[in-house]
Parts: structure tokens; C-alpha cells; sequence
């Protein structure tokens, strides 16, 4: 069995959490955003086009934003021989 | 225009080209000079087998018939790869830890290694990807027909279905080429992922091309393009709500249960790693094909003639421009999103085909003869090449039948449906412990059939698989079972309402057969390994160690996983065994390895039959798990009673040496007590022979002298007899003989005689005794004569021993309750606190100080009669000198008894 996780962790640890918390929380926010135009009305083509490539290209860029903390953080976790913290 | 010749010279040299790079993939795989093969890259243009045919050709159709609706179907997937940390990256580790083979392979694992779950999912998936890969075919006729309709003079109508049956025949040739050259254990396939790759990466330059002739060559840039949006026919479109959130769950789930992509997304998965790139970089390449979908049926809405077909105006707007280079290259496209589905599509199948229905059938059709015989690989790998070869052929057969009527999108949200039924038990197979079996079988039946109800068997048009009328009034009439308004619920679009209740029956079933039923303990073990996977990859143990020889199973796993494998392995094991050869034991942790490197061959559930045949069905069952309880709860309880016993036996020992103990110093003591009385006899004999001697020869001896030595005689004799009669004395009062004589006496009468006897006796010195008469005064019941001899004994012996210059004996009594105490303290100097225990005992005697008064019997005598007496006599320490205290009963307590039987 493992040892009970400590309660607080060393700010490494913590900042690592947010960020996978980040990584789960992206797609609510993709989404919220791609639901919003539920809220619009009328004739909405081009509009909605703006919107949405718009709003998706963000999401993208977020994502590989998040994608390379993560990835930094394990190359950096991985030489120093840790394990994964989750 | 393009000539014929030229149209197929190019499609066979970019096929040609294919087969070159599959090989040389394969070629540097083998050599293992991975390197840009297993880079993120690689992956994630692997991904892109999910914009197929459908997607090229299907979405700018789609968007010229509903307006922005089609991007839903990117929206979806876009969602689930960014949120990979959910769900993608658990299935990912699970499908490595458990080498999952496909998707069947996985729900069949989890599930306890069902092979029925793999069955049905298998079926499902069959069914639900036919279509699409009939869609394909089509897609890629329809374009050769596209050029051969702007071809004047005509290279003659081409037989679509035989172009349909080439490209049916050439893609089986490929994929059965490079999709079952090897049984790797890990079930990946280079080649064929490097295809794929150069494939993705041809439709999207092609569809980008497509996009900027269309923004810049036809429209005058980006601003155009919006201003053409507002003149168009969709500009008008308005989002429905209800197909929105349908279609962006519905791809999101479909993203994860297609066979196709869960066959590139986990199974040709080498490194999880690989996810953080892809995560981004797959939902910028499908944004990226869908950024000039809206542009392009715009545009081909408003310069293609009326009733041109949508879905292909990605091919006839470049030819409608004469830009036929463009056009070329969109074919090729084209081409590539149809063969890279239908290639990938057919691996995935036929493994699921081959490991859950073709391998259980020649397993159970062998399992009467002698155990394995024939190579297992060369079966596993002909059933995957005659399947591929049959979902091919049905694919083409569904072309033919269907007659390629039907628009394109259509397929494709009924084929996303169907496959989509597998999520519930997916997602709850990785997250809900408390899934079962039952409650998977139930909710797959159920959402598979009321997909079908719904939307599989309408697909086919009226009157071909359902009666107009059944469609409009339900079965014999039955409104709430109307195929598209169940329990009659109407007005919902037909889509919606397939999706809704199909999901949500099958859910609910899911949900209500987990509740209800008990999982198997291999269930329970999957189901903790799967939904923990991240805890503990290794773990639980599904193999009871019994004997299966380690030469069988070498036998088996060498036809399954190829001789040098095998034997590496089981090289590597013997090696870790800390044996020399090929033979390791066969421990249950070893069962458990190789059957997972067969499973990487041929699914769970027939690794797990395959090695429950060789080593007899061993496998843990309910009834293995409770005799095991059974037995470590027997041996818990016997193992207690042995410790009871041995307890007990130590005990009785103990006993035993105690008692062997008290009977040697018991003989010891006897010899002391014999060594004693001799001793204690022969003095005073010894004296009497010599004195008597002198007397008989004793001529000349004057009578005084005579008097003097019969007087010496006679005083022995004395002692002699008061010894005998002390020893007499002391074996009555120790077997409990004695006869009391109880009467009532005064305490005081008592001591005064004692006192007054002790002063006649011939030795001892003066000594005051100090006494409270008053408290004396006390009258008892007891024995007189017995309770004076005590008193008699203890005040000579303070008489004798006290060594105070001025020798004085307090008499103290005092009554406590019914007893009487009466302490006899002398000031000298006492008795040592070593000499204290044995002074009661026989023979003891301190000192020899006063060898003649007595044979040290006298306290010993005194500790009996008191105890006889019903009192007690004890030492008393620390009262400045000797002092002994004597407990007397106020009544005569054991005489009494002993009185009674005697009297008359």
C-alpha cells in the first residue's frame, strides 16, 4: 500500500497540480464556448464562423501551452528520478 | 481535361509510392532504427484516419446543405483530445499495461475476459463500420467519375462498380500486406502508421490548396469570403439546438469507440508521451481542414450550375477553373482519406474478428484433439487475412446494394451512432469499479438494438427493410413503438432522437445490470486494474499456481509469439529465476506475463483460454477463491489449536518439573531428616555405650564416681526418649492424627503455668517477662495442654537464645474479630532475615549454642499443633528483637471435628 499522500506539497508539487487541474478543466471551457452560440439567434453563418474558428483556435493554444508545462515539468521530473505525482 | 490514362497512371504511382514508404517503414522497424517513426509527429498524423472520405468530400457538402453544423463533428474530438487528461491518457496506459488489441479486446478484458462482450462489440462494430468503409469506396468511385463526366470525348462511361471492386481488391492487397506481416505482441504496425501519415499529410495539402484557390483565386481574399457567406443561401442558417449538443457528443464519443481510432489512438500508441503533442496538434490539423469548408461551398453554391452535387465540390470547383494540377491533387486527397479509413478500419476489424470469433470457434473446435497441434501463428494470421478480405467484400457488397444513393453525411452520423453505443461501458469499464458484465452485455444489446430501430434499419430508405407503414404508425399499429417517435414523443429531429434514446436506454441498462449483479473475481480483478491503472500497473493475479508444464507452454507460446520470441522470453524469465535454459517455473506471476504478450497477440480472451487449456482451467474461479479462504481459515483455526496444545503440554511440563523438583528435595530432605536422627540418636548412644562400658569393667571405681556416670546414662536416656518422643510426636501432629482434648481455658492460667514451667527448668538464664495481665484475661475453647507446650516452647527458647545483656520477654495479646494474637518479643538481637524461613523447619537449629537443648524439633512442633489448633505461628520481623506471633481461634475450630467423632 501506498504511504498516505502528505497534505500540503512543495510548491513544485502544488504548481504541478494546478496545472493538471488546468489540463482537465480545458475542455469545460471548450465546452462553454462552443455552446455559447446557443444563446444567439437569427442568421448567425458568418458571425458564427468568426466565433467559432475563432474561439477553437484559442482553445488550441491553450492547449499546447498546457501540453508543454506538462511535458517540461515531467522531462524535469523524470531526471531527477521522480515518480509521477498524481 | 484530364486523360483517363493519366488520371490512373498517377493513382497507381502514388499507391506504388505508398507501398514504398509502408515498406521501408517496416524495413527500418525491423531494423530497429525507429527514430522518426515513433515521433509525436507520426502519431498524430496517424489520428487523421478520422477525417476520411466523409470528411473531404462529406463536410463541404454538409455545410453547403446545414450551414456551420459540420463542425461539430471536429468540435467533438477537438474537446476530447484537449481534455486527454481524462479520458485519453487512461486509456492509453490501460492499453499498454493490459496489451489491449482493439476495442472489443478492451470491454472484453475489462469485463472479466468475456468473450461474449467481445463478441457483441465485435458484431456492433462490424455492422456500424461497413457502411463507412462502403462509403469510401464510393467516395473514390464517385471522383474517378467526376473526371470521367468532364471527359468530351469520353474514355467510355466507367463501370463504377468495378472501379469499386479494384480499389476493394487493391486496398485488401494493402492492408493484408502491411497489416499482417507480423503478430507483434504489441500489435503495431509501422508501415501501415507511416502510410497513414504521408496520407494525412496529402489530404490536408490538398483540401489547404482546395482553400486558397478558393479565398484568393476565386474570392478576392478573406473579406470576399464573408461578404460571399452573407450572399449565400446558408447565410440564413440558424444553429438547432438540440442537433448541436447531439452532434458534438456524438463525435466526441465517437471519437473515442471507433474501431479505426482507437486502433491509432491506443493500440499503435508506443510512447504516452506522445499524447501532450497530439492533444494540441490534432485539433490543429482538423481545424485546419475544416478553415476553408465554409469558403468552399460558398463559393461552389454560387459558381457551380444548379443541382450540382455538394459533396464534390471540392473536386469540380478545381476542374470548373481548369486548374487541373489542383484537381489532381484533390483527388489524390481524396483517395487517401477513403483507402487510409478503409486500411485502418480493416486491421482493426479483422484482429477483433479474428481474436474474438475466429480464434474461440478453432480453439473449441480443437479442444477435443491433442492440445495444440499446428502453428497457432499461421492460423491467427489467415484468419486476419480472410477477414480482411471479407469486411472489404462487404463493404463492397453494402456499395452494391445500397446502389450509393444515400448523401454521404448521412452514413456517417448512423455509423457514429452505432459505434457510439460501446461509450457507456468504455467510460464505465475505466471509472466505475462497480461495473459488471451483465450490466455492459445489457446496455450494449439494448442501445445497439434501439439504434437499429431507429436509425440503422430507416437509413434503408422506405419500403426496403421497414414498410412506410410501419415508419408512420409503428409495429401492428403501435404509436409508442413508432421507429422514430418512441412513446410518442414526436417533433424531435430524427437524429435526436435516435442518439437520446439509444444512449439513454443503453446507459440505463448499463447503470441498472451493474447495480443488480455480482461481478466474477477475474471481473473484480480487471475491473480494479483498469479503473486504478494509474495507482498500480502491475497486480493482481488472475492465476492459481497449479503445475502446468513450462516445456507446453514453451510449446504454445512459440507458435503464437514465433520461435526467437518465445524462447527470449522465456529465456529471460529462466534467467531471472536464477536458472540456466529455456525451462523457468511456471509460477503464477509467469502465467501472468506471457499471457499478456499473447494477448498483444490474439486478444484477452483467447490468451486466457489458450493458457486455461494447458494448464487445465486453473484460472481463479468463485469456488477457487472460497477454498482458498476455506483452507487458510482451517489452517488459521487448526494452527490455533496446535498453539492451544502446545500451550497446554508446555504447562503439564512445567507441572512436571516442578513436582520432579519438589520430589527431589522432598528425597533430599529425607536423607537430611534420616542423616539427622541418626546423627541426633548417636550422640547420646554413643555416650551411653562408653559410659556403660566404664560401669561393667568398672573395678576400683568409687560410688560416686558410679553415680555420676549412671546419672550421665540415665540423662541420656532421657534426652534419647524425649527425642523419640518429640519424633513420635511430630509424624502424629504432620499426618493430622492427633487427638485434641477442647476445653475452655484461661488464656491467663495458661501462660502463668507456662512461664512457671519454663522457670524450673534446669537451664537458662533470668529473664524479665513483661506481661499485661489484664488483657490476658480472656477464656477460649482449645486444647490446654497443646496451647502450653507452644508457650512453654517459645518463652524457653527466648530464654535460651535472647543474648540481651538484660534479657527481657514482652507478652503482648490483643483480639482481633475471633482470633486471638499473642506476640512473644525478646529484646536480642533476632534472627537473620536468611534464617527466618527455615527456622519452622525440622533439625534447624541457628547455632549450636545450646546443643544440648534440643534436636532443633521445637518450632517445628509448635507450627503443627498451632495448625492443628486451627491458628497459626509466624516469625515477626522487625520488632527489635526475635518475636513470634501465635494466631489463636477464640473457638476450637478443627478439634471440634475431630472432638465430635471421638466423643461418646
Amino acid at each position: 500500500m501506498k504511504p498516505p499522500a502528505p497534505l500540503f506539497l512543495a510548491r513544485r508539487g502544488y504548481r504541478y497540480r494546478r496545472l493538471t487541474d488546468a489540463a482537465r478543466l480545458l475542455p469545460v471551457l471548450g465546452a462553454f464556448l462552443f455552446l455559447l452560440p446557443l444563446l444567439w439567434g437569427g442568421g448567425m453563418t458568418r458571425s458564427g464562423v468568426i466565433y467559432l474558428f475563432t474561439a477553437w483556435i484559442v482553445l488550441i493554444i491553450l492547449a499546447a501551452v498546457l501540453a508543454r508545462l506538462l511535458a517540461a515539468h515531467d522531462a524535469r521530473a523524470r531526471e531527477e528520478g521522480e515518480g509521477e505525482a498524481d | 481535361m484530364v486523360p483517363f490514362n493519366l488520371l490512373v497512371l498517377v493513382s497507381v504511382l502514388y499507391v506504388v509510392l505508398l507501398f514504398l514508404v509502408a515498406f521501408a517503414a517496416e524495413k527500418r522497424a525491423q531494423q530497429g532504427r525507429l527514430g522518426w517513426l515513433r515521433s509525436p509527429w507520426v502519431y498524430t498524423l496517424s489520428l487523421s484516419v478520422y477525417a476520411t472520405a466523409w470528411t473531404f468530400y462529406g463536410a463541404v457538402g454538409y455545410a453547403a446543405r446545414s450551414g456551420l453544423e459540420f463542425v461539430t463533428i471536429y468540435l467533438g474530438p477537438t474537446l476530447v483530445m484537449i481534455g486527454w487528461w481524462w479520458v485519453v491518457r487512461k486509456l492509453v496506459r490501460i492499453g499498454r499495461s493490459q496489451r489491449i488489441t482493439s476495442i472489443a479486446d478492451l470491454i472484453s478484458s475489462r469485463y472479466g475476459k468475456s468473450n461474449l462482450l467481445g463478441v457483441i462489440v465485435t458484431l456492433m462494430a462490424v455492422i456500424g463500420t461497413t457502411p463507412y468503409i462502403a462509403l469510401q469506396l464510393q467516395s473514390v468511385t464517385v471522383s474517378f467519375a467526376v473526371f470521367a463526366s468532364q471527359t468530351p470525348q469520353g474514355w467510355g462511361v466507367p463501370d463504377l462498380r468495378s472501379t469499386a471492386l479494384w480499389v476493394a481488391a487493391g486496398l485488401a492487397l494493402f492492408t493484408i500486406l502491411f497489416g499482417t506481416r507480423n503478430l507483434d505482441a504489441n500489435e503495431r504496425h509501422h508501415g501501415v502508421v507511416t502510410a497513414i501519415a504521408l496520407e494525412a499529410v496529402v489530404k490536408l495539402v490538398a483540401l489547404l490548396a482546395v482553400g486558397v484557390f478558393v479565398v484568393w483565386g476565386v474570392a478576392q481574399g478573406p473579406a470576399d469570403i464573408l461578404d460571399r457567406i452573407d450572399a449565400s443561401p446558408i447565410a440564413t442558417w440558424e444553429m438547432n439546438g438540440g442537433r448541436w449538443v447531439t452532434l458534438l457528443f456524438l463525435a466526441g464519443a465517437a471519437f473515442l469507440t471507433l474501431p479505426r481510432m482507437f486502433q491509432v489512438l491506443v493500440v499503435e500508441n508506443s510512447d504516452e508521451r506522445h499524447l501532450t503533442t497530439a492533444s494540441w496538434a490534432f485539433p490543429l490539423y482538423i481545424f485546419l481542414i475544416s478553415l476553408f469548408v465554409v469558403p468552399i461551398a460558398v463559393v461552389g453554391l454560387a459558381q457551380l450550375p444548379e443541382g450540382s452535387n455538394p459533396d464534390l465540390f471540392v473536386l469540380t470547383i478545381p476542374l470548373s477553373f481548369d486548374a487541373e494540377g489542383l484537381a489532381m491533387l484533390t483527388f489524390l486527397g481524396g483517395f487517401s482519406s477513403a483507402t487510409s479509413m478503409v486500411i485502418v478500419a480493416a486491421i482493426a476489424l479483422s484482429t477483433m474478428v479474428s481474436n474474438h470469433i475466429v480464434m474461440p470457434i478453432w480453439l473449441s473446435a480443437r479442444r477435443g484433439g491433442a492440445s495444440m497441434s499446428g502453428d497457432v501463428r499461421t492460423v491467427v494470421l489467415r484468419s486476419r487475412r480472410i477477414s480482411i478480405g471479407a469486411i472489404l467484400a462487404l463493404g463492397y457488397l453494402y456499395y452494391v446494394f445500397s446502389g450509393g444513393g444515400a448523401a454521404l453525411a448521412a452514413i456517417g452520423l448512423i455509423s457514429f451512432t452505432g459505434v457510439a453505443q460501446v461509450l457507456p461501458a468504455l467510460l464505465g469499464g475505466i471509472f466505475w469499479r462497480g461495473a459488471t458484465r451483465v450490466g455492459a452485455i445489457a446496455g450494449l444489446v439494448l442501445g445497439f438494438s434501439v439504434w437499429a430501430y431507429t436509425m440503422f434499419l430507416p437509413s434503408f430508405g422506405e419500403s426496403v427493410l421497414m414498410s412506410a407503414q410501419m415508419l408512420a404508425e409503428g409495429p401492428w399499429g403501435i404509436g409508442w413503438l413508432r421507429p422514430q417517435a418512441l412513446f410518442g414523443i414526436t417533433g424531435l429531429d430524427p437524429l435526436v432522437h435516435a442518439v437520446f434514446w439509444s444512449m439513454a436506454l443503453n446507459t440505463g441498462a448499463f447503470v441498472l445490470g451493474s447495480l443488480m449483479s455480482f461481478p466474477d473475481p477475474l471481473e473484480r480483478l480487471q475491473g480494479a486494474q483498469f479503473v486504478n491503472v494509474f495507482e498500480h500497473s502491475g497486480g493482481a493475479r488472475g492465476w492459481s499456481g497449479r503445475a502446468a508444464e513450462a516445456e507446453d507452454l514453451l510449446v504454445m507460446a512459440q507458435r503464437i509469439l514465433g520461435p526467437e520470441e518465445a524462447q527470449a522470453l522465456f529465456q529471460a524469465e529462466s534467467r531471472a529465476q536464477g536458472r540456466e535454459g529455456y525451462l523457468p517455473d511456471v509460477t503464477p506471476d509467469f502465467i501472468e506475463r506471457l499471457e499478456r504478450e499473447l494477448t498483444g497477440s490474439v486478444g484477452a480472451a483467447t490468451a486466457h483460454a489458450m493458457l486455461g487449456q494447458i494448464i487445465g482451467g486453473s484460472s481463479v474461479s468463485v469456488e477457487d477463491l472460497m477454498a482458498v479462504a476455506d483452507e487458510t481459515a482451517q489452517m488459521l483455526e487448526y494452527s490455533s489449536q496446535l498453539e492451544a496444545k502446545s500451550r497446554e503440554l508446555e504447562r503439564t511440563a512445567r507441572q512436571l518439573r516442578d513436582a520432579n523438583e519438589k520430589l527431589t528435595e522432598l528425597s533430599v530432605q529425607k536423607d537430611a531428616f534420616l542423616s539427622q536422627i541418626s546423627h541426633e540418636l548417636r550422640t547420646p548412644m554413643t555416650s551411653i555405650r562408653a559410659f556403660s562400658e566404664i560401669l561393667m569393667d568398672g573395678k576400683g571405681m568409687s560410688p560416686a564416681e558410679q553415680r555420676r556416670y549412671s546419672s550421665i546414662i540415665h540423662d541420656e536416656t532421657i534426652r534419647l526418649t524425649r527425642l523419640l518422643d518429640d519424633l513420635l510426636d511430630l509424624s502424629v501432629l504432620e499426618n493430622g492424627q492427633v487427638t485434641l482434648n477442647c476445653q475452655t481455658a484461661n488464656l491467663h492460667d495458661l501462660l502463668e503455668r507456662a512461664i512457671t514451667a519454663t522457670a524450673s527448668a534446669e537451664t537458662g538464664r533470668e529473664i524479665r517477662i513483661i506481661r499485661d495481665e489484664a488483657a490476658e484475661n480472656v477464656s477460649l475453647q482449645t486444647d490446654p495442654d497443646r496451647l502450653r507446650q507452644v508457650f512453654i516452647n517459645l518463652i524457653s527458647n527466648a530464654r535460651k537464645y535472647c543474648d540481651a545483656p538484660e534479657p527481657e520477654l514482652r507478652i503482648t495479646v490483643r483480639r482481633r474479630g475471633d482470633e486471638l494474637r499473642v506476640d512473644f518479643i525478646d529484646n536480642g538481637s533476632g534472627i537473620p532475615k536468611r534464617s527466618q524461613e527455615v527456622i519452622f523447619e525440622k533439625f534447624s537449629r541457628l547455632s549450636d549454642q545450646a546443643a544440648a537443648g534440643g534436636a532443633g524439633l521445637g518450632l517445628a512442633i509448635c507450627r503443627e499443633i498451632m495448625a492443628n489448633l486451627g491458628g497459626k505461628v509466624s516469625y515477626l520481623p522487625g520488632q527489635g528483637g526475635a518475636a513470634f506471633r501465635v494466631i489463636l481461634p477464640l473457638s476450637c475450630r478443627r478439634a471440634q471435628a475431630g472432638n465430635r467423632q471421638e466423643g461418646p
